[in-house]
């Protein structure tokens, strides 16, 4: 009887643990497709990133007057700062919007475990991201005359993204309750995402100069590593950012 | 429903709110009157989890705060004067968002039912940024009751609505209530609180200072036992 009792339990328990990772789940959906839903018709997110990222690859294919031996050297560097300024754009902008209206009390109201709201984010930032980069990389290559459509260098860009947006976003919710948000979101940021940006930088620089796997092995391992240890520490620790 | 026990809530050196008592019945409609500044909107946000108390005790429909924070919030529909809408969705898709974050069952039917409730129903496909201020505050309400919760708090509603806003506003407060949800409402406006509500309490420099019934006011007004509170304190 005993025995029969605490199965009943323990199945319960089951059952609540499945119905809330489910909830848990559905929350972060529907954060993505409020996000999705809003740009489509709006677009003030996304092309603002566009056009931001392709005012500064054309400044630099004027202002880096290069051969094409050079080119490829300080094209894994060109294109990141590229993804990093319109990334910052859009980061600030994505916070922006919840704040500005009262909407992240809404979605603080919902009774989901507020790490659903950092990973519903998380997704819909990378969404953005993945797009602008979409476009950044063909034009970059008829600008630049260099190819970039490599298998491994979009690996890098991939990753790389990752751990920019996952501590990007949790450093956008802490930023989005100052005054001074758009100034002090890039100072949080850039120093934090650095181990990124120099892994990335090297990883994707290492696949344009034509290196072996081998070498370029160490910066992409450094690269998971510190997405891993980004997300992870942004989990644990937003519910306490977004929190008065 | 709700037991408030020696709340403090300090933000810094600053103390809002100095060991506040505070409980409301099941199916009561109180009104929180004080002065700008004496912490209503911060108690308000300490009571729908959105703020941390300092000290004291909370329990909202059995669940403590802030240890159940979740299950606290499931029971609750929070408005304030800020919408909580998304003004690129329409009325519906911001239903619908909301719906899926409270995980509700059959949402379409319930959607229709809240869009009839505030009486959104024709403009359910227009986008939320072309409605009044107005439309918006009734779509907030419509937001906040759309998981049928138990405990409804409203923080100063009427703010910024004309006279036709207010009174379709209170339209709906009233039909709120009636449905036997607890309601803990602020609000500068005593003329219209004084109608809706069956319990007034004035909250001043950070403790209730003052309590008084529907009943209990009789003839006597709402502001000769406001000011007079006031006075007191």
């Amino acid at each position: 009887m005993k025995r029969h009792s605490s199965s009943i339990t323990h199945h319960a328990s089951r059952i609540t643990r499945h119905s809330s990772l489910a909830s848990f789940f559905r929350a972060i959906a529907a954060i993505v497709w409020k996000d999705l839903a809003a740009e489509l018709r709006s677009r003030e997110l996304l092309s603002a990133m566009l056009v931001f990222a392709l005012l500064v690859i054309l400044i630099f294919n004027f202002a880096l007057e290069l051969d094409v031996k050079t080119r490829a050297t300080v094209t894994a560097g060109v294109l990141w700062v590229t993804f990093v300024f319109a990334g910052t754009l859009g980061l600030n902008r994505s916070m922006a919007i919840e704040k500005d209206r009262g909407c992240l009390d809404g979605l603080l109201l919902a009774p989901v475990d507020r790490s659903a709201i950092y990973f519903g984010k998380v997704i819909s930032n990378l969404v953005f991201m993945f797009i602008v980069e979409a476009i950044v990389l063909p034009v970059y290559s008829v600008l630049y005359n260099t190819n970039l459509f490599k298998l491994g260098l979009i690996g890098v860009i991939l990753l790389g993204s990752v751990g920019y947006v996952a501590v990007g976003t949790l450093l956008s919710a802490m930023a989005v309750q100052t005054r001074t948000r758009d100034v002090l979101l890039p100072i949080l940021l850039f120093p934090v995402v650095i181990p990124v940006l120099v892994a990335a930088v090297k990883a994707s620089s290492g696949f344009l100069q034509g290196l072996g796997l081998a070498e370029v092995m160490p910066w992409i391992n450094q690269l998971i590593v510190y997405d891993i240890v980004f997300t992870a520490v942004a989990f644990m620790v937003f519910d306490y950012v977004v929190e008065e | 429903m709700i037991q408030v026990r020696k709340l403090v809530k300090r933000f810094g050196l600053k103390t809002v709110l100095r060991g506040l008592d505070f409980q409301v019945q099941e199916g009561e409609f109180v009104a929180l009157l004080g002065p700008n500044g004496a912490g209503k909107t911060t108690f308000l946000r300490i009571l729908a989890s959105l703020a941390q108390p300092s000290l004291g005790e909370i329990c909202i429909a059995g669940y403590a705060l802030p240890t159940q924070a979740a299950a606290v919030r499931r029971r609750l529909g929070v408005v304030s004067h800020m919408p909580l809408l998304y003004g690129d969705l329409t009325a519906a898709e911001n239903l619908v968002f909301f719906g899926r974050m409270y995980d509700i069952s059959s949402l379409d039917q319930r959607i229709d039912e809240v869009l009839e409730l505030v009486g959104l129903a024709a403009r359910r496909r227009d986008l939320v940024r072309t409605f009044s201020r107005g439309m918006q505050q009734r779509l907030a309400i419509g937001r906040a009751v759309l998981h049928d919760p138990e405990v409804m708090l409203f923080d100063e509603p009427h703010t910024g609505l004309d006279q036709d806003a207010c009174d379709m506003l209170d339209k709906i407060l009233r039909d709120v209530a009636a449905r036997g949800r607890t309601v803990v409402m602020t609000s500068h406006d005593l003329a219209r609180v004084e109608d809706l509500a069956s319990r007034f309490d004035v909250l001043s420099r950070g403790v209730i200072t003052a309590s008084t019934t529907r009943s209990k006011l009789g003839q006597s007004n709402l502001l000769d036992f406001y000011r007079q509170s006031l006075q007191e304190t």
